[in-house]
């Protein structure tokens, strides 16, 4: 797969550490554990529908990881569990989207370094552009990540992203999780040519494809990337190719599209089975430290799962009051309508 | 436009008395624009303007004229040819603590951006709880009447109008445009800022010093609600952009008639002033309005519930509505056939006035 020299002209990133690698594993596996249990949630009427990431735990933990929270900002879509674990934002906060408590999701955006979360594909790959320009404008040296997919490419604002980024030299990362299926369909049908990488040459800019499914190469190509935007040499995209291994969301039947064979043989290796097997072989962690972090993702789904049965429904007044900064008298006529005539005050 | 240039009749309004130290001067509405533009960059340094040759050539009706050259490459700049991605792009600049006021050359290319703008820029407040504010300011040049090719003069006021954490606005003569662009581009909320390009040109006394003189359901002093351009005691024609002249001529011809008729100008398109609609038609009894945008759907139909609520014990006839067709905007040709012209407002009036119940 590509690098990315460093803009030192250095091509060797310091390597993660043994504890960092520890702390990736953890990470991979509190977030298979959520998105597991989301799933089941799902199931059990605690939430009304989930989208999983299972496969993608390390493209999205290893990217997250990169991120440094004091400067960064991070633009996902609706399926960045795992960026927002890695990123440490509140796990409640975050799920309270799928639990249809709010659709940005509770968390503060601000303090996080993640904006809302949102559901048009593409949607907000240009706010990252216009938020990096502003970085330019103020001579500020944080970079933004817009998380895409392969569906996403599809959409004329990711050209247009690009393009911009790429005229105005704006520090984006565009981190694009090709993760093989959107919905029911493919990539061959979806990414002409097969590497939504291979288009970065068209805007002049690198392009970097690396395999998503090893957390070390996504954090290599991450921070190579972010530091490459941070030298002020303007966008890169970096192309982690993984695998969808779950439906698209809970409401999705991949049996209609795919056979079970075909999601064996296009998942290729478990994430997380293989960072297992490389702390082994390094001699890095032992079966003491699989179970200590498997208890403890197990520990931190309770309490997420707890937090989450426990949110209650937002106050509609809500509904109205944040809608402007500041409000209409046909807003605060309905409110009081609403308020006469719902909540019968 | 033939023949319906805009006439200062004596009943026109009159610039607002001068008071100690207040300036006025005569400058067109794109000078006046110009000259609010400049002013909310030299205000406010997280002021930014952008879109489609906003920069050196100051735009395609040179509304930012010479503000690249004053405040510099990075408040004033040129993007590529794409309007979602001006808009998109306006998001995240305001997420990183901007104020954009981007620039859609013509009416008919916000459409390519409105993902962005009704999925992104209307709700992004709304999403992020209140934490990530929207204080964009986007200009649109508005309307019809100058001949222009497709897409150049549409009337889009109750598309955004409809659309949840939108507001939209547009002056209808150079004060008017002066202060309520420099009331718009210092809100925390997104402003549709819709400018009546038939008006670009014509020009009118700018009272620098007053922003507004009072008018029913706005405090004075306030570039904010409706305001009463004319006043009147039989029939009320509502009206905004470029609308707003035009009524005011109908208004000088009906006088010669003996009809006294009040012009109001909406200004505000949302939010709508409900009071100043209610307060003007509860004295005239009866209502006319007029805009270029197609019948069906189109914002005289909101103008005429509010109107109809607001009014229904006193009104002596059903709101009447003068606007364009239900038909895409038509060929330079064929315009003055599909904008509201003098004679069609007359006979909305004439209809109102002869109204029998039963």
């Amino acid at each position: 797969m590509d690098t990315l020299p460093l803009p030192d002209g250095g091509t060797a990133a310091p390597p993660p550490t043994p504890d960092q690698l520890r702390e990736l594993y953890s990470l991979m596996a509190a977030v298979r554990h959520l998105d597991a249990a989301a799933v089941a949630w799902q199931r059990q009427g605690i939430i009304p529908g989930y989208a999983p990431e299972l496969g993608q735990e390390a493209a999205q933990v290893g990217s997250g990881y990169a991120v440094d929270t004091a400067r960064d900002f991070v633009f996902p879509t609706y399926r960045e569990m795992g960026v927002a674990r890695a990123m440490g934002v509140d796990m409640v906060a975050y799920m309270s989207t799928h639990k249809a408590t709010w659709h940005g999701g509770l968390y503060d955006p601000v303090a996080s370094r993640l904006a809302p979360i949102q559901a048009v594909v593409a949607g907000s790959v240009l706010h990252a552009v216009g938020w990096a320009h502003g970085q330019t404008l103020e001579q500020n040296d944080g970079v933004a990540l817009a998380y895409l997919g392969d569906g996403a490419s599809s959409q004329g604002d990711v050209h247009e992203a690009m393009n911009f980024a790429a005229v105005m030299k704006a520090p984006v990362v565009f981190f694009v999780q090709n993760n093989g299926w959107a919905i029911s369909v493919p990539t061959e049908r979806q990414v002409a040519g097969g590497s939504v990488a291979a288009r970065a040459a068209g805007y002049g800019i690198p392009g970097l494809q690396v395999d998503g499914n090893d957390v070390i190469a996504v954090l290599d190509a991450t921070r190579r990337a972010i530091a490459h935007c941070r030298s002020g040499r303007g966008p890169v995209v970096v192309e982690a190719m993984t695998y969808r291994r779950g439906p698209h969301s809970t409401s999705d039947d991949p049996g209609r599209y795919r056979s079970l064979d075909e999601e064996r043989s296009g998942a290729g290796e478990d994430p997380l089975g293989r960072l297992r097997q490389r702390l082994l072989d390094d001699g890095i962690a032992d079966d003491a430290f699989f179970a200590a972090a498997q208890a403890a993702a197990a520990a931190e789904e309770a309490s997420v799962r707890e937090g989450i049965e426990a949110l209650g429904p937002r106050p509609g007044s809500e509904m109205f009051d944040l809608v402007f900064q500041e409000t209409t008298p046909a807003l605060q006529n309905q409110a009081a309508s609403w308020r006469e005539e719902s909540e019968h005050v | 436009m033939t023949g319906f240039r805009q006439a200062q009749s004596p009943d026109a309004p009159t610039p607002h008395p001068e008071a100690p130290g207040k300036r006025t001067e005569q400058l067109s509405m794109q000078q006046a624009l110009n000259r609010a533009l400049d002013e909310v960059l030299a205000e406010n340094p997280k002021a930014v303007i952008f879109g489609e040759d906003c920069g050196r050539l100051g735009g395609v009706f040179r509304i930012t004229d010479g503000l690249q050259a004053k405040h510099g490459e990075k408040r004033v700049f040129d993007t590529p040819l794409a309007e979602s991605g001006i808009l998109g792009m306006s998001v995240g600049l305001a997420m990183a603590g901007f104020h954009p006021i981007p620039e859609v050359q013509f009416d008919g290319f916000a459409y390519p951006a409105v993902n962005q703008i009704i999925c992104q820029i209307a709700r992004m407040n709304y999403r992020s709880r209140g934490t990530l504010p929207m204080p964009i300011t986007l200009r649109v040049p508005s309307f019809g009447g100058i001949r222009a090719p497709e897409h150049h003069g549409e009337s889009l006021e109750a598309l955004f109008a409809h659309v949840p954490g939108l507001k939209v606005v547009s002056p209808s003569n150079p004060h008017e445009a002066y202060h309520l662009l420099k009331y718009a581009a210092t809100r925390p909320d997104p402003v549709i800022f819709m400018e009546p390009k038939s008006r670009y040109w014509q020009k009118g006394d700018v009272d620098f010093g007053a922003a507004d003189a009072p008018g029913a359901g706005s405090p004075a002093g306030a570039p904010t609600g409706a305001k009463v351009m004319r006043e009147g005691r039989h029939l009320t024609l509502i009206a905004w952009g470029a609308m707003v002249s035009r009524c005011l001529q109908v208004a000088g011809l009906a006088a010669e008639d003996g009809i006294d008729v009040e012009v109001l100008d909406l200004r505000w398109i949302k939010p709508i002033d409900a009071d100043a609609l209610v307060a003007s038609v509860r004295k005239t009894r009866r209502a006319v309005v007029v805009h270029e945008a197609p019948l069906t759907s189109g914002l005289g139909a909101e103008v005429a519930q509010l109107v109809t609520q607001g009014c229904f014990d006193t009104l002596k006839a059903p709101v009447e509505r003068v606007t364009g067709f239900d038909v895409p905007y038509p060929s330079g040709d064929l315009e003055d056939e599909y904008i509201p012209n003098i004679d069609r407002i007359l006979f909305g009036i004439q209809r109102v006035l002869e109204y029998k119940r039963g």
